[in-house]
């Protein structure tokens, strides 16, 4: 196969995210599309994060949400407690959150399947404690205020705003993921998935290899906090709390894991499906979870592979 | 046949604009309302949900507001600033409501005002903390007692009783620690020392480690306990359980039956500050709020067959002060109606007399809080509050 | 020293309710290695419809029975309605049909019951027993009773009976099990059923301290899993002893130090556990096969 064809193929799908980015506003009648626009590109930035983590190198991560929840506080308690400007707290925070990431994920990325769970798990709600907890940093449970960014001295707001940095990050970050997956890493974690002993045995360093892919995703995290603040111009706790991290994994599970644009749609299903479901009041949660399950049953591998499975199925 | 056909679309024009103007005037009344109807502050958010139905459509049977008819548009936060702030979006852009009473919890009210005052919409919040209305913001108004007033009304009386040393034992989640903190605020000026301080989970089970603290504490001479939901319940049963004598003081976010059943033989003898509703028949005849008061006691009770809640009451409270600005500014407009409702004065409510002010956007002062005390399984007014 | 003592009561109240919720999760881990998220609604079901049929003027014993069928014919149809037709999914997507099938319950029974907290009247008297200065309730000895009673059970039925191993065979290799007779398909029905009847005790023994409403589930389930994976996930006495920790720590954490900081006292001991032994305390360690 040529090179262009090769580049032809894997840019593929992150032109169509981003033709999808551009060509969606012409449908949206108000700024409440927009602002649904942007939350589910917010939160498909930090799905991508952690689909890197669970569906290629099978880590199961209950709390990530508490990296949100760090990259969300970064740029509140920066600019009002500290002095520093949002835009720079932006990146502070993911720092923050990369050395977190660091200093958890070597003791805890020695476990395996639900034990490594519940150590994510109580990771995430350690944070959300702490976030709770000193109300002095933090404004305790009721959350704080977050001032609005300013870029060159023009002030973000307004949903549609938002809607164009969540969506313009979502297609950088779908794209790093994808030549992340492409490289020697991206395969290793592929090797360390399907076994880790195997994996191993051919020399790949897999302590490193899952750290890094740790670090990565929690920095995805961060920066979908980091946006959600920003964007809300609030920060509570609960972001980072447990039903947070929660909703993430099911977001994962649900678009499919493994796969990048399934992130997008999982994304896309558990944002727009409880504005929805709105009109049924009283039966909405026993709905929500009704319908979790039956996609959980029916596309156990996630919508996206067993869409792609049923069409590559028919063509054959 | 052009004088004909002129005619015939001056007909029309003319018919379509009197279609027009009575579509108008029986076009719908909208009312927003974003609660946390599930979710950790469903205590809050379920009775006032009842509470507007019952009464949008009470409202609606005796013909509406000004001729108009009221939709009511009721969306669920589950105490999720996110969802509330979206919700919020919702109401405006789509729905296009012309006011909102609702935001049950202080996160969900502070995550949404930024949105309604930059769409200048009325909005009567539900939640506490005395932040929704200090500072005032031009569009934001609110109907329950703030904290702070809770604080200082259990304050006066612990003053009267000669107590000035107390512990604080607050629950984790928003209501418990806002109220903490004003009380913390509010103790220096009233004359009364903070000694001990211990908090719990909203979802604890069980609290004895904490208060055989507060009770090993030297010079405490009385407990107040900031919380809501089922942790008092659990407090006060310890309470009992460790044979804790000193006087307790409960906060405003337990008054209703419930507690006094959950806490059972433990609650005699608890104090806490409660608006008039939940003495509604024990008020004296003369009392202006007692046929408000027992009016909205009985059809929440008939209705929906459960013990009346002061959450519900608040949102009643939130209905009537905007449907009266409404008929008083006789139309929907939205910068009429937030002008009338800044200008309420002798509003008789379940919370208490309500007189808003520019600068006042709340309208009740501690006379609306009355200082109960639980005997025999039941409220008592303590004289004199 | 009399504190210290309240401590320890306090934190033996609250362990030996997470101990009952720990060991629902182990028997269906046992059968089938799945996490049931749904184990903490299992708990809510027991403690709710029990006061809801004793509202309705059923006697309280019949009560507290029709609430244990009626959950543990939901724990069945959890297993044959929503687990059962997506074997061979990844863990990770049972664990989600779990978690949904959890708000799936929460939601009905918010519809079928009410948002309202609830009690229930103790089983032995509610004056609390004075023991060297400290007070405890008579139902947390009840608590206490109950889950030991269950360990027990548990143990004896998983090492003495035949459908015990049989239990352990599926677990084991479901392939390798039914190929000597075992109806894997009945052992996963059975453990799901026995876990929602233990779910549904735990729920009627602790509503009396604990009291309950319809979203009591999702924490109870939290700190239950959390205990029992301390415990080391599949052992039964691993359960009882994570619970009973995690109770203790909360408690010690509270009187000694910081109430706003004891939860989070315990996630940190059980992450310092889990690194130190990665099984946890009783676990048995995982053979990987390459």
């Amino acid at each position: 196969m040529s090179l262009r064809a090769l580049l032809h193929m894997r840019l593929l799908p992150v032109i169509a995210v981003a033709a999808l980015v551009l060509v969606l506003p012409l449908f949206f009648p108000s700024a409440y599309y927009f602002r649904i626009g942007a939350l589910v590109f917010i939160f498909a930035l930090a799905v991508v994060g952690l689909n890197l983590l669970m569906g290629f190198a099978g880590q199961v991560s209950l709390g990530h949400a508490g990296f949100v929840g760090i990259g969300a506080y970064a740029v509140a308690i920066g600019p009002v407690h500290l002095g520093v400007p949002p835009w720079l707290c932006l990146f502070l925070g993911a720092v923050v959150s990369g050395a977190l990431a660091f200093a958890v994920g070597r003791p805890i990325l020695k476990l395996k399947g639900h034990y490594l769970a519940v150590a994510t798990l109580g990771f995430g709600l350690l944070v959300a404690i702490v976030l709770t907890n000193e109300a002095g940093w933090t404004g305790g449970p009721d959350g704080m205020n977050v001032p609005a960014l300013t870029l060159f001295g023009w002030r973000v707001r307004g949903s549609d705003v938002w809607y164009w940095i969540a969506g313009a990050t979502f297609v950088g970050g779908f794209l790093f993921a994808l030549n992340l997956m492409d490289s020697p890493t991206g395969r290793a974690l592929q090797a360390i998935h399907d076994s880790e002993i195997a994996a191993r045995v051919l020399g790949i360093d897999v302590a490193r290899k899952k750290l890094t892919v740790f670090i990565v995703s929690a920095v995805y995290a961060s920066l979908a906090g980091s946006y959600l603040a920003l964007f809300n111009g609030l920060v509570t706790p609960d972001l980072a709390g447990f039903l947070g991290s929660i909703e993430l994994v099911a977001m994962v599970v649900l678009g499919g894991m493994g796969s990048i644009f399934g992130s997008l749609v999982g994304a896309t299903v558990l944002v727009v499906l409880p504005q929805v479901l709105t009109v049924f009041h009283d039966y909405e949660q026993a709905l929500l979870g009704l319908i979790v399950m039956v996609f959980m049953i029916f596309l156990r591998r996630g919508i996206v592979p067993s869409l792609a499975a049923m069409i590559a199925g028919r063509r054959t | 046949m052009r004088a004909i056909q002129r005619l015939t679309v001056a007909a029309a024009l003319g018919l379509s604009a009197v279609l027009a103007a009575g579509l108008q005037a029986s076009a719908q009344i909208k009312i927003g309302a974003v609660l946390s109807v599930t979710g950790p502050a469903s205590f809050l958010g379920d009775p006032e949900k009842k509470t507007l139905e019952i009464y949008v459509d009470e409202i609606n049977a005796k013909g509406g507001v000004n001729g108009q008819k009221l939709q009511l548009i009721v969306y669920d936060d589950a105490a999720n600033a996110n969802s509330a702030r979206t919700f919020a979006t919702r109401l405006i852009e789509e729905d296009k409501v012309d006011a909102i009473v609702g935001g049950s919890t202080t996160g969900s009210t502070l995550a949404m005002m930024p949105v309604f005052e930059d769409a200048q919409v009325p909005f009567i919040s539900l939640a506490g903390a005395v932040q929704i209305i200090e500072p005032v913001r031009k569009w934001t108004f609110k109907t329950p007692h703030t904290d702070r007033m809770a604080c200082e009304k259990i304050f006066a009386d612990l003053k009267s009783r000669n107590l000035t040393t107390i512990a604080l034992i607050s629950g984790t989640d928003a209501f418990g620690k806002s109220m903490r903190d004003q009380c913390v605020a509010v103790a220096p000026k009233a004359g009364i020392k903070i000694a001990h301080e211990e908090s719990y989970g909203p979802r604890d089970s069980d609290m004895t480690p904490q208060l055989t603290n507060i009770k090993n504490a030297a010079g405490v001479q009385a407990v107040v306990n900031p919380g809501f939901g089922q942790g008092p319940a659990i407090v006060t049963r310890n309470y009992h359980q460790l044979g804790i004598t000193l006087p307790f003081y409960q906060s405003h976010g337990v008054c209703s039956k419930e507690f006094i059943k959950l806490a059972g033989a433990a609650a005699e003898g608890v104090r806490l500050p409660c608006a008039a509703l939940l003495i509604a028949d024990k008020l004296p005849a003369s009392d202006p709020q007692k046929p408000v008061v027992v009016n909205y006691a009985k059809t929440y009770q008939d209705k929906t067959k459960q013990a009346v809640s002061t959450f519900g009451g608040h949102a009643y409270d939130g209905l009537m002060i905007l449907t009266a600005a409404m008929q008083r500014a006789k139309s929907a407009d939205k910068a009429k109606v937030r002008d009338e409702i800044e200008k309420t004065k002798g509003y008789v409510g379940t919370g208490g007399i309500v007189n808003m002010s520019p600068t006042d956007h709340l309208g009740l002062n501690e006379a609306a809080f009355h200082m109960l005390e639980i005997r025999g399984g039941d409220w008592t007014l303590v004289p004199g509050t | 020293m009399a504190e210290l003592l309240q401590f320890v009561f306090s934190g033996l109240t609250v362990g030996a309710i997470y101990a009952l919720v720990a060991l629902g999760f182990t028997l269906i881990y046992n059968a089938s290695d799945i996490i049931n998220f749904a184990q903490g609604e299992f708990v809510m079901l027991g403690g709710m419809t029990t006061v809801f049929a004793a509202a309705a003027g059923v006697p309280l014993p019949l009560a507290a029975l029709i609430a244990v069928i009626v959950t543990t014919a939901i724990g069945l149809a959890l297993h044959r309605f929503a687990i059962e037709p997506a074997r061979g999914a990844s863990p990770v997507v049972l664990i989600m049909i779990t978690i949904g099938a959890s708000v799936f319950l929460r939601g009905v029974a918010q519809i079928v019951f009410d948002k309202r907290f609830h009690s229930l009247p103790p089983l032995i008297g509610a004056d609390p027993i004075r023991l060297g200065g400290a007070t405890i309730l008579p139902q947390s000895l009840v608590v206490l009773a109950g889950a030991t009673v269950i360990v027990v059970l548990l143990w004896l039925f998983i090492e003495r009976t035949l459908l015990g191993k049989a239990v352990i065979a599926t677990a084991a290799n479901r392939l390798a099990a039914r190929l000597i007779g075992v109806n894997t398909r009945r052992i996963v029905d059975f453990s799901f059923a026995v876990s929602a009847a233990i779910g549904a005790v735990a729920g009627i023994l602790v509503t009396p301290i604990a009291l309950t409403s319809y979203d009591v589930g999702t924490l109870l389930a939290l700190k239950g899993f959390a205990a029992a994976m301390l415990g080391g996930i599949g052992s039964p006495l691993g359960a009882v002893v994570g619970g009973l920790a995690i109770g203790m720590i909360e408690a010690l954490c509270a009187g000694f130090i910081s109430s706003s900081y004891k939860d989070a006292a315990a996630f940190l001991i059980i992450l310092i556990v889990l690194v130190a032994m990665p099984q946890g305390l009783f676990g048995r360690a995982k053979v990987e096969r390459v």
